[in-house]
């Protein structure tokens, strides 16, 4: 048996945005809208991308720096109420190595004329420490992640 | 939630440079001796211990030393895997809402005009 590793864990973001829940939506709604802000950080490039926003459709999305690692987007929708909430789930692969598949709940409510938004991930997160040529993958992605925590920790410095 | 570094300018200067960010990669496969981590690279045993002290400073690795072998291995408090994906993943869409609300702002003009129409 190999030694695998998962971690169950789940996390919510808050946002006060300003817009109305309809104009909220619709940037999640619509592809067009979504791309301009649904993306990696600017000197990344998209390898793939499709959206079919629907109960039961698909929306993937591939996105890394050129040559890179590819960061891979793979979300079903599950509930969708114009203006109110979005259900998906989503698989995050580096590469060919999954990382996570997640659930994802957002909650859409007026607040003035803007939008409490509430994002809520619960997700599995696999890491197969003993699996070499996973861990290889991972190691890139740990890179990333130390970054990221850097820069999270600043942010709240 | 990860451990909060004491000195984040330090962890930066540490992963500012690609052969630190290479021995720190290797370290993420486990713990290894100053000569095993040097041994990809095309550098002098006192350069890479050089390097060595620097991802030290930045709380990054620790290193202890028994008989004549320093053994080094990554900081556990700094950087376990499991949490350093949860929190990338926030980060992430945090990184999108940023951008997602930016595009509102960008698009308010318009919007209010439509909103106006009958």
């Amino acid at each position: 048996m190999t030694a695998r590793s998962v971690t169950h864990a789940t996390f919510c973001i808050e946002r006060t945005l300003s817009a109305a829940p309809a104009r909220v939506f619709k940037a999640f709604a619509e592809q067009e809208a979504k791309d301009k802000w649904f993306t990696g950080p600017s000197h990344w490039v998209r390898t793939e991308r499709s959206m079919d926003f629907r109960v039961g459709g698909r929306e993937t999305s591939s996105v890394g720096e050129p040559g890179g690692v590819q960061h891979r987007f793979d979300a079903t929708y599950f509930d969708i109420i114009p203006g109110e909430r979005i259900v998906f789930t989503y698989a995050m692969h580096l590469d060919d190595v999954m990382m996570s598949v997640s659930i994802t709940t957002i909650e859409l409510a007026p607040a003035g004329d803007k939008t409490l938004m509430k994002f809520t991930e619960q997700g599995a997160f696999l890491l197969d420490p003993a699996d070499a040529p996973q861990r290889e993958q991972g190691t890139h992605f740990l890179m990333d992640a130390v970054e990221a925590w850097l820069a999270s920790e600043t942010a709240t410095v | 939630m990860l451990q909060y570094s004491p000195n984040l300018d330090l962890a930066f200067q540490a992963l500012a440079d690609p052969a630190r960010r290479g021995m720190l990669e290797r370290l993420t496969l486990g713990p290894a001796s100053v000569s095993e981590l040097a041994r990809p690279f095309d550098m002098s045993l006192s350069a890479i211990v050089q390097h060595l002290k620097v991802l030290e400073a930045g709380g990054l690795v620790r290193s202890e030393k028994v008989g004549r072998v320093r053994t080094c291995q990554i900081e556990p408090g700094a950087l376990s895997a499991a949490e350093g994906w949860i929190n990338q993943r926030r980060t992430v869409w945090e990184q999108h809402f940023d951008r997602l609300e930016q595009y509102l702002e960008d698009t308010a003009q318009g919007a209010e005009n439509k909103d106006h129409q009958p």
